[in-house]
């Protein structure tokens, strides 16, 4: 796990707005975090910055705080962080935009107690190596030997599990829409 | 399931009269009424789209325009200096064309903030759901509509099945008893209620502004609040259609004919909370409470009244705050000094937003050393604006008057804040490197940010300026 000890990291953080004017999906990974991980020239690296540390080099984890990725509904802060090669955060909290769009990509959102997730923070500093893994199917989380179970919507549960499509399922349920707008117009 | 409320919100009547599948375990399938596109987060949902063969199913339901990320000035010389900008907004064009939806481009005289379009051509109405690809959206809640902000792929699914997978939040009122005092307006009252709730402090929620202080503000000003509902975290905020509301979509609605209008104005007015409705979360601040808020710190949540001081730093998290702004713990925000001003955004860059800006910086000049910019939120208000003569005062006063767009809330334009140097904007977020690498912000009401401007710092707008403009209501 990569350790960010902050509360409130917000999207402009995650992914600055400067770097929203591509037009696909790809290259937003080397863009993650880049006001904190480099100083004001974008080219020398911070090395107080935990994602620039050897030791947490390789990460799948991304172990954050409270209320992770507020502000903008900008999809393109999830595609950053598994871009850089993450496919969970833990936090004690997630932003409500943030959550929906990080469902629609497949970066796991797993949120934790306070206490839990402080003490992670406290070990991971300890012992950078540790690892933690996850059973998306138990809901748990494993870490130092113990299994900490955490909420999910059982409907994304399903999506991330099955690989299911949203507007498939939706399309799915097409007569449904269809009955709508009839009875609405 | 829970049973069935007996005394709805008016969040539970939207939703329930938008409802096109519900299954337990499953999210539910909601219409949505009205979908807003801009350049920045439609494309790759139409790319998605196109890879899917769908078309776009109620292209007449689906309005686009440009304005993240276009230029304040020379936009009609091209290559514009951000190619990908460029790329952008031409890809927008194509989509629009392709899937036949209306698109108001840099030519159109209704180019514009979509939040502020979208009230401006009367799409914005009572008790309809409205999604666009950005945060803002709850703007227009403010007529009494579910209107929220959604991601990309979200974006695809709209344009593909005009609905959205949605699960029900929970309802917060917050209720603003009393009279606000003169030189305090709607973006001090939000910035209260973030500061009070905390920036987190709505997630999960959708909050229903209502009380007497509410009740007496403009469309433009009610607005300005549910804009900033998202910084609190919450889904969406509203507030209840009232005769304000009516007279606004009377002016903005083409109606059929009178009976048209009568029938809608009666059905816009019944989309109101029950008496004796119960929300899961009820705040309730007395306006006479209220003064100009100033934020201090990196988030909307920062903030503090201009008469008093900054919190003494309690965490680290403020602690690293006030580092990058350059703050002391303790000290008042009153005095300092400030190098850019930004009037503008889809928060306040409606016209009484610069009229009221406006008002204050007639007849003086801005201080020596400071870049203003005035940036009108659509072609319509800079319209109305130069048809007032506001253009002359902000240019007389040194200020620039620049095309309609996000421009220097977001940055992605080039019009940005250098590092180090403070901003006294009227816009949304304070975040880091928000409006521009290391830029500091102090997010504040029109009115403080046009004194600011005069002043060269950050004074109190009610001793400072002598001259409040008559209706102080925004």
């Amino acid at each position: 796990m990569t350790p960010l000890h902050r509360d409130d990291v917000d999207t402009d953080q995650i992914i600055p707005a400067r770097y929203l004017t591509a037009t696909d999906k790809k290259g937003f990974g080397e863009h993650l975090f880049m006001d904190l991980r480099f100083e004001n020239d974008s080219l020398t690296l911070k090395p107080d910055f935990p994602l620039n540390q050897e030791q947490y080099k390789g990460a799948e984890i991304l172990l954050a705080h409270e209320n992770f990725g507020c502000g903008s509904s900008r999809e393109h802060a999830p595609w950053a962080l598994l871009g850089w090669g993450f496919r969970a955060v833990v936090a004690i909290s997630f932003a409500d935009i943030f959550t929906n769009n990080s469902a629609k990509n497949g970066l796991l959102l797993v949120e934790l107690p306070r206490e839990v997730v402080d003490a992670m923070h406290a070990d991971v500093l300890k012992n950078p190596k540790e690892q933690a893994a996850i059973d998306l199917g138990k809901q748990t989380i494993t870490w130092k030997g113990q299994a900490y179970t955490f909420p999910i919507n059982p409907f994304v549960k399903k999506c991330m599990m099955e690989g299911l499509d949203d507007v498939g399922y939706t399309l799915s349920f097409a007569n449904d829409i269809i009955a709508y707008e009839q009875r609405t117009v | 399931m829970t049973a069935e409320k007996t005394k709805k919100t008016l969040y539970d009547k939207i939703w329930d009269a938008h409802v096109v599948r519900e299954a337990e375990g499953e999210p539910t399938i909601l219409y949505i009424d009205l979908h807003l596109i801009h350049e920045v987060t439609s494309p790759q949902a139409f790319t998605g789209l196109n890879m899917r063969g769908l078309p776009v199913r109620r292209p007449d339901l689906t309005v686009g325009t440009m304005d993240h990320s276009v230029p304040s000035v020379n936009r009609d010389q091209f290559p514009w200096l951000d190619a990908l900008a460029q790329k952008q907004v031409e890809m927008l064009a194509d989509n629009c064309k392709k899937y036949g939806i209306v698109l108001h481009d840099l030519q159109s005289k209704h180019q514009g903030i979509v939040h502020i379009i979208g009230p401006e051509l009367g799409l914005t109405q009572p008790g309809k759901t409205i999604v666009c690809g950005d945060s803002h959206t709850s703007t227009h809640g403010a007529f009494g509509a579910l209107a929220f902000g959604i991601g990309t792929s979200e974006v695809e699914h709209v344009l593909a099945t005009q609905t959205l997978l949605q699960n029900k939040t929970k309802s917060m009122a917050i209720t603003i008893n009393g009279k606000l005092k003169p030189g305090v307006f709607s973006k001090d009252i939000i910035l209260r209620i973030i500061h009070e709730i905390g920036i987190g402090g709505g997630t999960g929620y959708t909050i229903e502004y209502r009380g007497s202080a509410i009740e007496a503000l403009s469309m433009e000003a009610r607005m300005t609040i549910c804009n900033m509902s998202i910084e609190a975290g919450a889904r969406a905020g509203m507030v209840a259609p009232d005769q304000t509301t009516i007279e606004y979509l009377q002016k903005r609605v083409k109606f059929k004919d009178d009976a048209e209008r009568d029938r809608m104005t009666a059905q816009w007015l019944s989309w109101k909370s029950d008496e004796g409705a119960v929300f899961d979360k009820e705040v309730v601040i007395d306006a006479d409470t209220i003064e100009p808020m100033v934020t201090w710190g990196t988030n909307p949540g920062m903030s503090v009244g201009i008469s008093k001081n900054i919190p003494a730093a309690q965490t680290e998290d403020i602690t690293k705050a006030l580092e990058y702004m350059g703050l002391t713990a303790g000290q008042t925000m009153m005095g300092q000094p400030v190098q850019y001003v930004f009037l503008g955004s889809c928060t306040n860059s409606r016209i009484e937003d610069l009229r009221i800006s406006a008002s204050i910086m007639k007849d003086r000049k801005i201080a020596s050393g400071i870049t203003a910019y005035v940036v009108p939120g659509s072609q319509e208000v800079k319209a109305q604006a130069e048809a007032e003569g506001l253009d002359k005062i902000f240019l007389a006063a040194g200020a620039q008057w620049r095309e309609p767009g996000c421009s220097m809330c977001i940055g992605m334009n080039g019009d940005m804040v250098p590092a180090g140097k403070y901003c006294a904007s009227t816009s949304n977020r304070n975040f880091i490197g928000r409006q521009g690498r290391g830029a500091r912000t102090l997010l504040m009401s029109p009115a403080m940010a046009a004194t600011a401007a005069v002043a060269g710092s950050v004074q109190d707008v009610r001793t400072y300026a002598h001259v409040l403009p008559k209706n102080t209501s925004i």
